[in-house]
């Protein structure tokens, strides 16, 4: 279904549109507060450098460095030719969903209805904003770990949402503990976001981390939302989706996507699983805004589920390797960094330095020409440490760490 | 990948980066797979005392030098007892002969042949390896170009440049 302007006839009481009046009150703000005072981002100036500079080593890219397999890139091209060039379901086309609640179940261990219960968005992003939209009313909070990925607090606030920060340390390897979450959890909080395999730091939870999480939102009636978008880039074995343990289904959703695990950032593509009602509530946003997620990715998709465990494993095998090859590094010269459970980063602790991690990055990127990111662009939490992603060819990972040695001995932080 | 992974499954995992990439040190082995230097040259020298590993070579592209290869299929008369290894074995001796495989088929072997020139390769299929004993027929295809072999493909295509920063 796609919408059209004539539905507004549909709704009588309000006309679809105003005219504008000729003149606005001075006072009034041309952009809304509460956009007006997201942060672009806390760490601008250091792109703008980053992009200055040429010759850079970056360890701040996060997506794969591998291109999408060759399977769906081709069958991409297939549906071009065949002419599939047209909307689809606002869900996403049905054989896709088909294919997404098969290999969830297979992979992820949830039986979820193609039809009722999954959407296809694009992006992981685009679905957490759709559940937040969906689910929160004006002074919800909503609970999310930190350090995290940088949209989840303007998420959130774009959705007229509290943002409650629980933060998470090195102690316990970045997972986030249950009595933190209950010094932080109000009659007001409604939702409890997660992010695990975790970007920035690369954390992990085994099964046992997820039950203790899992019984913590039981208690207080929380619904969740599950960002399992590295789930697929594990290096400890994998468990089930926190949504398989009993009583959480009906409070989960479950975004997953393909950008990370099959290559595929620019497709733009990825689902979420959950409740019907919920789902449905998503569905009515995205109907609105999206219509579909773009075809052609969707088509890209299917080959990626249903033909490319291969290629995936390869890719996960070859981070997992360079995984082994940077934490060796980092700990080698004294910046401490745990092993990392998934996702493809290393969230090294460099207060050993005296800097910030700012001055630290964009120290280490005027005098060696080496990029990553300050721990505190994923809230305050991660300052004292600098995210490095892995998803870097071997030899730029072992320039990198040469260079950072230059580096330490330079100023005197290594003999 | 479990804490302690096999031997077996170490050798492998060996085997994958070595094919990819012959060069590459013990130490980048070691670090990769979270050993120590000499437990990987340990586990190489085991491979290679077995027989995994034969040898080490380069991957050249043949496009840009001056020499002919072709592709011999051979139909062979087998032996009563040895089939076609007898006859096999006798002509992987000859230098002009890189490759050579038993295939279904037509035809019996599938042989790579390399020479100077193509009257070069031409000679030795005309006097070498057709008067071979229970070679029944040769059938010479001369390679023209050469896009992909073990793996790796020949020609450049231009990378995309990523976003040097992304969250």
């Amino acid at each position: 279904m796609s919408v059209s302007r004539s539905q507004c006839k549909s709704t009588p009481k309000k006309s679809c549109t105003k005219t504008p009046k000729a003149s606005v009150a001075p006072s009034r703000p041309r952009v809304a507060p509460h956009i007006a005072v997201l942060p672009k981002s806390g760490i601008r100036d250091f792109f703008d450098l980053v992009s200055t500079m040429k010759e850079v080593i970056s360890l701040g890219i996060g997506e794969p460095d591998f291109t999408a397999p060759w399977k769906i890139r081709e069958a991409v091209i297939y549906s071009l030719q065949r002419g599939f060039t047209h909307y689809t379901s606002n869900l996403g086309d049905i054989k896709l969903r088909r294919s997404i609640c098969r290999y969830f179940e297979e992979r992820f261990g949830g039986k979820y209805s193609p039809e009722t219960e999954c959407i296809v968005t694009v992006g992981v992003s685009e679905g957490l904003d759709l559940a937040a939209r969906a689910l929160l009313e004006p002074g919800d909070e909503v609970l999310y770990h930190e350090p995290c990925y940088v949209s989840y607090n303007p998420t959130i606030r774009m959705a007229h949402g509290v943002p409650v920060p629980v933060l998470t340390t090195a102690k316990h390897d970045f997972v986030v503990q249950v009595e933190d979450l209950e010094k932080a959890v109000t009659p007001k909080t409604k939702l409890l976001m997660l992010n695990y395999p975790n970007n920035p730091t690369g954390a992990g939870m085994t099964w046992e981390d997820k039950k203790k999480v899992a019984e913590f939102a039981i208690k207080h009636d929380l619904l969740v939302l599950s960002d399992e978008i590295y789930d697929e880039l594990s290096y400890i074995p994998r468990s089930p989706s926190i949504a398989t343990i009993p009583g959480m289904r009906e409070r989960t959703i479950v975004f997953n996507g393909f950008s990370k695990a099959f290559a595929m950032t620019g497709f733009r593509i990825a689902y979420a699983v959950g409740p019907h009602d919920l789902i449905d509530a998503m569905m009515k946003i995205h109907q609105y805004t999206m219509l579909c997620a773009p075809g052609l990715s969707q088509f890209g998709a299917i080959e990626a589920l249903d033909n490319s465990a291969d290629e995936r494993e390869a890719m996960r095998e070859e981070y997992e390797q360079r995984r082994n090859v940077i934490v060796k590094g980092f700990n080698d010269l004294g910046l401490k960094c745990f092993m990392p459970r998934g996702a493809f980063y290393v969230f090294p602790c460099i207060k050993s330095t005296g800097m910030t991690s700012i001055e630290f990055a964009t120290k280490l990127l005027q005098e060696e020409h080496v990029a990553v990111i300050p721990g505190s662009a994923f809230g305050e939490s991660g300052e004292g440490f600098v995210r490095c992603a892995y998803a870097t060819a071997m030899d730029e990972i072992q320039e990198a760490l040469v260079r950072i040695r230059k580096f330490l001995v330079k100023h005197k932080l290594l003999k | 990948m479990a804490k302690i992974a096999s031997t077996a499954a170490l050798k492998e995992r060996i085997l994958a980066l070595l094919k990819r990439n012959a060069r590459i040190s013990a130490q980048e082995i070691a670090d990769r797979l979270n050993l120590t230097a000499a437990k990987a040259n340990e586990l190489i020298a085991q491979l290679e005392s077995d027989g995994v590993i034969r040898g080490y070579t380069a991957l050249v592209n043949t496009d840009l030098e001056s020499e002919t290869r072709a592709i011999i299929e051979v139909q062979i008369q087998p032996e009563r007892d040895a089939g076609f290894d007898n006859i096999a074995e006798r002509i992987c001796k000859f230098d002009e002969v890189v490759s050579a495989f038993l295939v279904s088929g037509r035809y019996d072997l599938h042989l790579e042949v390399v020479g100077k020139s193509l009257q070069d390769v031409a000679r030795f299929v005309s006097s070498k390896l057709s008067t071979q004993p229970g070679v029944k027929s040769c059938a010479t295809l001369f390679l023209l170009k050469k896009y992909k072999e073990s793996g790796i493909e020949l020609h450049k295509e231009e990378g995309y440049e990523r976003l040097k920063i992304t969250m």
